[in-house]
């Protein structure tokens, strides 16, 4: 595999590359020996999550591969941006097929491999909420009942940015996107019963199912290595804000997804073989108000009269996981 | 050698034998028994080196094959009807990509009305999806083109789609000669794809094109099909050079020298055909048949050689498009010179016999001059029930502006 020396940028304490960390602890980003799977100069928008979470898992999946990795791309943001003809941003074998099939598409790769004998190449597909938890689903769900030996990766932010910010299953009640405009009476995108992917990949008892945000990159990389250590499906739900969709600052991503999880929105953990096996405890709860006002899409919520109602129910949601995971920071387990 | 077995059995045994490496099998009557064959001929370890993943759907059927084959690996899969509907945003991306696979379509018609006989409203629906099409007259054909199928895929980097008429062909028990392994080892070289997802040399495939490049791709990819024609010819040769017999290319013409009618005609009806053919000969009538192997590429070529000097040509369509006329009547018609009658002819749908006696009533009511060559004929259509149900339409249409 080839590398490429890149510049160290040392910053913050819980940023990646941290020269205080024992260098087995050091994150994937700051080594100057990472794969760089997706290159720089490719056409994301400024303060895009998705590509920030791309880039750290592909590099965590690629040392955990030893660079022996294929990578199949659903349609949707990440494909578009990486790979317009005749540039590709990506230093290791890619596919794209479709919208709604990475997940079958990703079986065949390594059904493929194990028949031909080459068993040591892994195989990671990529998907955004729209190609995960709506088209995408029917494929993914034989892909996790099958077991078939896959990581999944799904970058959620929430809704169909590539096609102009409408709304998936993935986005979350009250919010106003391209196709549920508060208009008169409305909140925006409606309350209905919410979808968990991760908790409904959890449903198939797969060996590993676990949630991020690009808020802890240490975090995330650990989660793509303890996926990779793993064999058979595994899945990995990665919350990445969109400053287009969302209408937040492009240079508060890491902020708005920090507050996702701080205000219980947005739960962090992983499972095995259907049992949650690790939380990550909110160490500064915030309430969900703190996370919505940052983003334009909840603006309407607000101001006079704003909908206090619609605020107190988005709430219950967050206390809802908070109960449910365990996540509060005073409750002894 | 030949043995009694069933097309489905046959054409599994077969395609055990090109050694795939991935097999996706999602179940559809009448292709069931071609998939369960399949699994026990892997699950026994009589075709090992092979993945036999059960999907969730036929999109996800064709989807693995699509990973497996840019994975380098030797992809098949089968379906019929709503099937290969459910497939249809794959099957262009396939042939785009240019990644090389087999499928088996068990023809059968598409509802609604919900039918699960045969027809070719299932392949043809999906006439212009950039495959190979070939289509079986027997099912000693249908083995045959299998092994045709994976050379030709191969050769030339796209998707081909074998046909088979469903219930006729795959579920007929009868004398059908399975290549042997090293038959088929000797024809078939193990697959070596043109580019791979290969960790030590990587590619990016299927990236967005736009409107700078998207012609030319598109323009390459036919120019690829049409010269597909001579592959689909040379491999034919040098299959009835190793195997002995005769199966497969581009057209099967059937005493049409002379001929003042020839019927031209897809898939298993040729059988009868022949028949019927030999029947009226014998009375004095100089009569033709004209089966299309290679449905697509259409070999315009060859089909206006073949039907040059004919005056008159019946075209049996087994499914049409609906507002518009038939389907391979309209390549016929492309493929002869203006002042050719052709007799377009629908029949055989949804699994309506095409028996010797409809076959030959159809020859003598065209040669009388019953059949028009203008428009397109519903020759097999119950005529008593289509003209009761119009009258009752009629009755209960409400009077226009009427608020009664």
């Amino acid at each position: 595999m080839s590398t490429t020396p890149l510049k160290l940028y040392q910053v913050g304490t819980f940023a990646a590359g941290n020269r205080l960390l024992d260098p087995d602890e050091r994150t994937v980003q700051s080594s100057t020996q990472r794969a760089s799977s997706i290159t720089s100069g490719h056409r994301a928008c400024r303060g895009c999550g998705e590509a920030l979470a791309a880039r750290v898992v592909m590099d965590a999946a690629m040392r955990a591969a030893g660079g022996r990795l294929v990578t199949v791309n659903a349609t949707g943001c990440l494909e578009v941006f990486s790979t317009p003809f005749p540039e590709s941003a990506w230093q290791v074998p890619w596919l794209h097929s479709l919208f709604g099939n990475a997940a079958a598409v990703a079986s065949g790769v390594a059904a493929a491999m194990r028949a031909t004998g080459r068993d040591d190449v892994r195989v990671l597909a990529q998907a955004g909420d729209g190609g995960t938890v709506d088209i995408g689903l029917g494929c993914l769900s034989g892909m996790f009942e099958r077991n078939d030996d896959v990581l999944f990766v799904c970058y959620d932010n929430q809704g169909y940015m590539n096609t102009g910010v409408q709304r998936s299953g993935a986005t979350p009640a009250g919010a106003s996107t391209a196709n549920t405009r508060p208009m008169g009476a409305g909140i925006g995108n409606a309350f209905g019963t919410g979808k968990s992917l991760p908790r409904i990949a959890m449903a198939h008892e797969i060996p590993y199912v676990a949630t991020a945000t690009i808020a802890d990159l240490h975090d995330l990389e650990a989660k793509v290595e303890a996926a990779m250590a793993l064999h058979g499906a595994r899945y990995l739900h990665v919350l990445v804000p969109c400053p287009l969709g969302w209408g937040s600052d492009p240079s508060d991503t890491v902020r708005v997804a920090r507050l996702a999880t701080q205000s219980g929105l947005f739960p962090v953990f992983e499972a095995e073989h259907g049992t949650v096996t690790r939380v990550a405890r909110i160490r500064r709860r915030v309430p969900v108000e703190e996370y919505l006002r940052l983003q334009a899409r909840f603006r309407h919520l607000f101001g006079e009269p704003g909908r206090p109602d619609v605020v107190a129910a988005l709430q219950a949601q967050a206390d809802r996981d908070i109960a449910r995971f365990g996540l509060d920071p005073e409750e002894e387990s | 050698m030949l043995r009694q077995v069933e097309g489905s059995r046959a054409v599994a045994e077969t395609v055990a034998r090109c050694r795939p490496h991935v097999v996706a099998a999602y179940p559809i009557s009448p292709q069931t028994h071609i998939v369960e064959a399949l699994s026990e001929l892997v699950g026994s370890g009589d075709l090992t080196a092979c993945e036999y993943l059960t999907v969730e759907s036929e999109f996800g059927a064709l989807s693995a094959c699509i990973g497996a084959s840019a994975a380098g690996a030797r992809a098949y899969t089968a379906t019929a009807s709503q099937g290969i509907l459910f497939m249809a945003e794959a099957l262009p991306n396939a042939s785009g990509l240019g990644l090389p696979m087999v499928m088996t379509v068990a023809n059968r018609a598409l509802g609604a009305p919900i039918n699960i006989w045969n027809d070719h409203s299932d392949a043809l629906s999906q006439r212009d999806a950039g495959w190979l099409m070939l289509f079986a007259s027997s099912n000693q054909e249908a083995v045959d083109l299998h092994v045709q199928a994976f050379a030709l895929a191969e050769r030339l980097s796209l998707p081909v789609m074998v046909c088979m008429d469903g219930f006729v062909l795959t579920h007929a028990v009868e004398e059908i000669d399975v290549p042997g392994q090293d038959e088929v080892d000797a024809f078939l070289p193990p697959f070596r794809a043109r580019q791979w997802l290969d960790p030590d040399e990587p590619v990016t495939i299927g990236a967005m094109v736009g409107p700078e490049a998207f012609t030319e791709v598109k323009y390459l990819m036919a120019h690829r099909q049409l010269r597909a024609l001579d592959d689909v010819s040379q491999v034919a040769r040098d299959f009835a050079a190793a195997f002995g017999r005769d199966s497969g290319g581009l057209l099967r013409p059937y005493r049409t020298a002379d001929a003042d009618v020839v019927v031209v005609a897809l898939g298993s009806v040729l059988g009868s055909l022949a028949d019927v053919v030999d029947e009226l000969r014998d009375e004095g009538l100089a009569v033709g048949a004209l089966g299309v192997t290679c449905y697509r590429p259409w070999p315009l070529d060859e089909v206006r050689r073949a039907l040059r000097e004919v005056p008159r040509v019946v075209v049996l369509n087994r499914a049409f498009a609906v507002g518009s006329g038939s389907i391979l009547g309209q390549d016929v018609r492309l493929s002869v010179p203006a002042a050719t009658k052709v007799h377009d002819v629908v029949l055989g749908l949804g699994g309506r016999p095409l028996t010797h006696d409809v076959l030959r009533r159809l020859v003598l009511d065209v040669v009388a001059g019953q059949v028009g060559s203008d428009t397109l004929t519903f020759y097999d259509l119950d005529h008593q029930r289509v003209a009761t149900e119009l009258a009752r339409e009629l009755a209960d249409v409400p009077s226009a502006g009427g608020a009664s």
